[in-house]
């Protein structure tokens, strides 16, 4: 299962985390800290998977962000990447070809379509059609019962 | 009146506009003080955006835990907006570790039953994300009547929350194992991808819940034909490929449910035969699905066609221009080096290139790989490409590099002196980074090669000077020298140097002062090692010069594996040191012990006979047998007993250093086994004129009665014209209470103590 995804500016700012295993705020803080540092010092040509402590991250970086997912040994690292791909397609396509500002600006809303895109660290449904359609309702939703 | 609260989007702009960190703090400080005072006056309509900002401040590392229990207000109101940013924020800010987090289990039971999908979403997914051990027990059946509702947003949902309750509560296996079998005849992908998810984990955690699913492996099957062969759906599709999240997650469940048996395995191979061959492979999403498919069939019982057909995949992978690719190639044949070695080794000149990435994690695969995959029939051609590697590779990967190559030479070696060649190789490219023992190690291997020595020599000694053709005892001095001033030699290295120049010291013939000086010069150094190297050097040299050659004699072969034996072969046994051939001005000098002279001692046994090595690119070699000053050791001359009176008696013992025809050292020892003590005991001596005497400070005055400890005393004499010797000695000394005077010639003195 995925453990948690980290998205992160070149310079190291934080601009999301979910994570899919209870960890205290402390170690949250601390993993989140080193793993940067690792991904960070990686040059541009290198592969985009990686070992970190017992675990396998997979990371790709568009534009100005980067997307960071810590899995387990079994699990399929090109997999993972079509994963990230699609969440990156997903937010694209809700923000109308999306930029970092988008994220530190709406940052709920990234965290709405990823929790309608991924659950407890799997995919919760394949179709793009599907996910967008359900954020959609949710922000329909929102906007009847009142301003934002 | 009542100043309004920033808006989210007004915060976040002005945190961005703070100049500094300090800046920042204080600009969030002063919100929180709202933030909190807003929380405080409970302001319903503005608490979603108060929570709103806190969250966004959390993300940027603040404290915000005084907003946990407006988490809880937040899921309670009715209001979606509410709802929604008080779920994120229970998700965020609940820790399992508070008490607080069980108090959302009443909102969470609420929300699942009211019926309004969007929330029953919320609440599935914070469960699913936050939800503890008694959070799920609590809930189990609310997510359990969720699963077979008609909605499937709702159920792919549901089925989720399952398998992460399952995680948290093996038990609640028994809940949800029984809809599983219905809910496999979906359609809806989202559905099915969830249920195999939930088997998946099922099976993980059960052995019986894994023998019962073994029976859906034709259906699984199916599904997956189905996939395969469906052809293209805009809606699931990527890149022409039908699924491959779903198909990845049926072939990692047929992995499990095929390994270790023969049947379910039986029942797959076709269709894994299928997949991996129609699979179209020129995106990312089809090379997952082959991967996985890969693994599967690796890891269940598959036909021995099927498995070289999958090895030979991952060869494929190796050739693909995607590095992400051979890197997952890389790793799976790392994985299977053992199991299917042949199949491996057939794609070995492709592993090989992969020595040659520039990727630091793909290189480091590779070498892993190439070492595993060396044997006896191509270790030659390996090493090449390994040692090739070897100079070139990140510092990070020499030592693992060069481990390698001296553990698979070890392993490996078609000869002797092959062996050598490498460990010689491996220590000029990487010397620092190799470990001690392997220096041991050649020392010992060397030794043991009789017949290599003046091999090991002539290459060791070429290695040293880039470019010698003459050797004399003025260019070895100066070439240590020039090793102990270098500013790149380690001290390591010095240390080395140092010992070598002491060795010399004994076995050149001419004049040691220029040793004697540069010794001297380190007895400052700033290292504390070489410090004290030269100062005990330097006293060999001033204080016990008789002792000079003995103790730097040659130093008889070592035992292999006695680390104490390691440990000495290391600090005694000497000779030349191996230096950077090229310059590489990033890598220290590389150091080695070898004794050249002793080797020469060794080979030639009597080194009167310098013609039985070959002359030949090392001609260097036997000008410097040619040198006359390496005499055979002499035999040792007999001890005199010249004095006796009362029970005390005077014994000289005699030494003549090899390297120096003209020094006699003599000692002289007085005993007393008499019942009185022997005080103030002085000795004098004269000799003929064309000898000089040296009378250095005895051992003291006095000898105990009844065999105390003796007073010793050495005497220098130095007879360069080899003149007949005559020793005259006075005593005096008191003795019974009486003052004895004894004066008298030596006679009987050993004609080899002067000839």
């Amino acid at each position: 299962m995925m453990r948690f995804m980290l998205l992160f500016s070149r310079q190291g700012k934080l601009r999301l985390q979910k994570w899919y295993l209870a960890t205290s705020d402390k170690e949250r803080k601390k993993m989140v800290r080193e793993l940067m540092q690792v991904v960070l010092a990686r040059k541009p040509k290198m592969c985009s998977f990686l070992e970190w402590r017992d675990l396998k991250v997979v990371y790709k970086r568009y534009a100005s962000l980067y997307f960071c997912c810590a899995i387990e040994g079994q699990d399929n690292e090109l997999i993972t990447l079509e994963l990230i791909h699609r969440y990156v397609e997903l937010l694209d396509k809700y923000f109308g070809s999306v930029c970092e500002l988008d994220i530190i600006f709406n940052f709920e809303k990234a965290y709405f379509i990823l929790d309608e895109f991924l659950m407890g660290g799997d995919v919760q449904d394949t179709s793009k059609k599907s996910v967008l359609k359900a954020i959609e309702q949710a922000d329909l939703l929102q906007e009847e019962m009142g301003l934002a | 009146m009542v100043v309004p609260s920033l808006k989210l989007q007004d915060l976040i702009e002005e945190i961005r506009g703070a100049k500094t960190q300090a800046q920042e703090r204080e600009v969030i400080q002063k919100e929180c003080a709202h933030i909190r005072a807003s929380f405080r006056d409970g302001d319903p309509v503005h608490r979603h955006r108060q929570l709103a900002k806190l969250l966004y401040v959390h993300m940027l590392g603040y404290p915000a835990h005084f907003g946990q229990m407006e988490c809880l207000k937040l899921i309670a109101s009715s209001r979606f907006t509410d709802k929604r940013v008080g779920y994120l924020g229970a998700m965020l800010l609940l820790d399992e570790r508070h008490d607080a987090h069980l108090l959302i289990t009443n909102s969470i039971k609420n929300d699942l039953s009211q019926g309004i999908q969007p929330v029953q979403g919320l609440a599935l997914c914070t469960l699913s994300t936050m939800g503890s051990a008694e959070m799920c027990r609590d809930l189990a059946p609310e997510v359990e009547k969720l699963l077979l509702q008609p909605s499937p947003y709702v159920r792919k949902k549901a089925i989720l929350t399952a398998v992460h309750m399952i995680r948290k509560v093996p038990e609640l296996s028994s809940v949800f194992l029984p809809p599983c079998a219905q809910l496999l005849h979906e359609r809806h992908h989202g559905i099915l991808l969830g249920t195999i998810t939930l088997i998946t984990e099922l099976c993980e955690r059960s052995p019986a819940a894994l023998r019962h699913f073994r029976k859906v492996v034709p259906q699984l099957v199916h599904i997956l034909r189905t996939l395969v062969t469906m052809g293209y759906s805009t809606e699931h599709s990527i890149s022409g490929v039908s699924d491959p999240f779903l198909q990845v997650q049926i072939l990692r469940l047929l992995r499990i449910l095929g390994r270790n048996h023969e049947e379910s395995s039986e029942t797959m191979n076709d269709l894994l035969a299928q997949v991996a061959t129609n699979t179209d492979t020129s995106r990312n999403a089809g090379n997952a699905v082959l991967f996985e498919t890969v693994l599967t069939i690796m890891d269940i019982r598959s036909a021995a066609g099927l498995r070289v057909l999958a090895v030979n995949i991952l060869g494929r992978f190796l050739l693909n221009s995607d590095r992400n690719i051979r890197y997952v190639a890389l790793t799976s044949l790392l994985r299977l080096v053992q199991s299917d070695h042949s199949a491996v080794q057939r794609h070995r000149p492709t592993v090989v290139e992969c020595l040659r990435e520039t990727d630091a994690s793909l290189s480091r695969r590779a070498l892993e790989l190439s070492l595993a995959l060396v044997n006896s029939s191509n270790v030659r051609a390996m090493m090449q490409e390994l040692q090739a590697f070897l100079e070139s590779c990140p510092p990070d990967l020499r030592a693992d590099c060069a481990s390698g190559i001296l553990l698979a030479a070890e392993r490996f070696a078609p000869t002797k002196r092959w062996h050598i060649d490498t460990i010689l190789h491996v220590l000029t490219t990487a010397g620092t980074h190799v470990r001690d023992d392997a220096v041991a190690n050649l020392t010992q291997l060397i030794g043991g090669a009789q017949e290599l020595h003046a091999y090991s020599v002539r290459r060791l000694y070429n290695a040293l000077a880039e470019d010698i053709s003459q050797v004399d005892e003025e260019e070895v001095l100066a070439l240590l020298e020039k090793v102990l001033q270098s500013h790149m030699s380690l001290p390591a290295t010095r240390g080395y140097a140092l010992t070598a120049l002491m060795k010399l010291s004994t076995r050149l013939c001419g004049d040691n002062n220029r040793i004697r000086q540069v010794v001297s010069i380190y007895g400052s150094c700033l290292d504390v090692e070489l410090q004290q190297r030269a100062v005990e050097y330097d006293t060999l040299f001033r204080k016990y010069d008789h002792m000079r050659a003995a103790i730097l004699e040659k130093m008889p072969l070592v035992e292999r594996d006695g680390p104490q034996a390691d440990e000495e072969a290391k600090e005694s046994k000497e000779a030349a040191q191996l230096s950077e051939a090229a310059p590489v001005p990033t890598e220290p000098q590389a150091s080695q012990l070898l004794d050249l002279l002793d080797l020469l001692d060794g080979a030639s046994g009597d080194v009167q006979h310098p013609p039985h090595l070959d002359p030949s690119p090392g001609g260097a070699l036997v000008h410097l047998l040619d040198l006359p000053c390496v005499p055979p050791p002499p035999a040792p001359i007999p001890d005199l007993k010249v004095f006796e009176r009362e029970g005390v008696q005077l014994n000289l013992s005699f030494i003549r250093p090899p390297e120096n025809p003209a020094l006699l050292l003599i000692t002289i020892t007085a005993t007393n086994f008499s019942e009185g003590d022997v005080t103030h005991f002085i000795c004098q001596a004269a000799v003929p004129k064309s000898l000089q005497l040296q009378l250095q400070a005895p051992s003291g005055n006095t000898v105990p009665a009844r065999g105390g400890l003796p007073i010793t005393q050495l005497f220098r004499i130095l007879n360069p014209n080899k003149a007949p010797l005559r020793l005259k000695l006075r005593l005096t000394y008191d003795h019974f209470h009486q003052s004895v005077q004894e004066i008298f010639e030596v006679n009987n003195l050993p004609v080899e103590s002067w000839q």
